[in-house]
């Protein structure tokens, strides 16, 4: 580690005023911590990761009705719309077009529902069904439109600083960089691209919102991400896929207070060599060289 | 009768009917729905007022658990 490494990953002290709330459109939040619906074992089990991890946000996905699940239920039975802000996703759309009506469906679901999310959407756009990766020249063309028609436009983006840029300046109103790849559990693999999107799109704006979006796999990869200085962390298979969702939920939530606290205590700069806890003078041994 | 697709299905259906009517006769009741025909969203005060036409494409979708 190199000294101007480590004088970057000295972050500054954020002063603590009260409730520490972040804001998305006007929206304010105090769980830094959004969580997706999909994948889970039974939706109770995914109704009690909710609680446990009092998140405040969660997204959710469009598809065609089939009227119901295997047993004659819908997610919204278990995720009250009066209590959680629903964020849909355009999830499975790899072209502009396509992600731009599935925005517009998610939107008039939600109106009909009265969900303060009604207008948001976690934009997805993406280039293949492997990396699951974005194609950002679509997501850039779908930003663009759906930001004319009044939508807040929440960018799931890959680590890339300058697409990143491209999408704030489109009037993205939060960019998403993923971690690593969706569901991967590779957790944040380029810190050095992700600290430059923060840098960039923060400046002069310290209160745009910016979101780790995929790839976390446990509660220390969420931890490092709100050290380095994300606003929220978005996750949905590290919890869902777990052995044990509920409790890797409550570990989710302490991995975002120990991250965010971390990040507002100002850590110490990283030094090749070792810095003596207990005082060097009156110690009555000879020193060894 | 007039012949739609519904959410990739072709269906045969009756002439004349509304959103309202069709998604009624198909047991989609849910508030949780959107409607779109021809890839044109269908706001859901219309869905009393339009009618379904021969060879309309419809996709009906809710939200299901995503990330």
């Amino acid at each position: 580690m190199t000294d101007s490494i480590s004088q970057e990953r000295c972050q500054p002290v954020v002063a603590s005023t009260g409730l520490d709330e972040f804001c998305i459109a006007g929206h304010k939040f105090q769980s830094r911590l959004i969580l997706g619906s999909g994948k889970y074992d039974s939706f109770e089990g995914m109704r009690e990761s909710f609680e446990v991890a009092e998140t405040q946000c969660v997204t959710i996905a469009v598809r065609r009705e089939r009227l119901h699940d295997s047993s004659g239920r819908n997610i919204l039975d278990f995720v009250d719309p009066k209590r959680f802000v629903l964020l849909p996703n355009t999830a499975g759309c790899y072209d502009a077009e396509t992600a731009v009506r599935c925005a517009k469906m998610g939107r008039e679901i939600l109106r009909g529902l009265e969900n303060p999310g009604a207008d948001w959407v976690k934009l997805e756009v993406l280039g293949d069904s492997r990396s699951l990766l974005p194609d950002p020249i679509e997501l850039l063309k779908a930003t663009e439109t759906l930001v004319k028609q009044g939508f807040q436009v929440l960018c799931y983006s890959s680590d890339d600083p300058i697409v990143a840029r491209r999408l704030k300046d489109a009037g993205a109103t939060s960019v998403m960089p993923a971690g690593s790849p969706i569901g991967s559990g590779l957790g944040i693999i380029n810190r050095n691209s992700l600290q430059i999107i923060l840098e960039d799109l923060k400046h002069g704006d310290p209160q745009y919102p910016v979101i780790i979006d995929a790839g976390v796999g446990t509660a220390s990869d969420v931890a490092v991400a709100m050290e380095l200085g994300f606003d929220a962390v978005l996750l949905n298979t590290a919890v869902a896929r777990a052995k044990d969702p509920i409790r890797m939920a409550e570990a989710m939530k302490y991995g975002v207070r120990a991250g965010r606290l971390a990040y507002q205590s100002g850590r110490i700069p990283m030094s090749r060599y070792a810095s003596a806890s207990s005082p060097e003078v009156g110690v009555i041994s000879k020193r060894n060289p | 009768m007039i012949e739609v697709t519904i959410n990739g299905k072709k269906q045969a259906c009756e002439e004349g009917l509304t959103i309202v009517k069709l998604l009624d006769s198909l047991g989609m009741t849910s508030r949780a729905i959107a409607v779109e025909i021809n890839q044109q969203i269908q706001p859901r005060d219309t869905h009393c007022l339009v009618e379904v036409n021969d060879g309309d494409i419809l996709e009906i979708v809710t939200l299901v658990g995503g990330g």
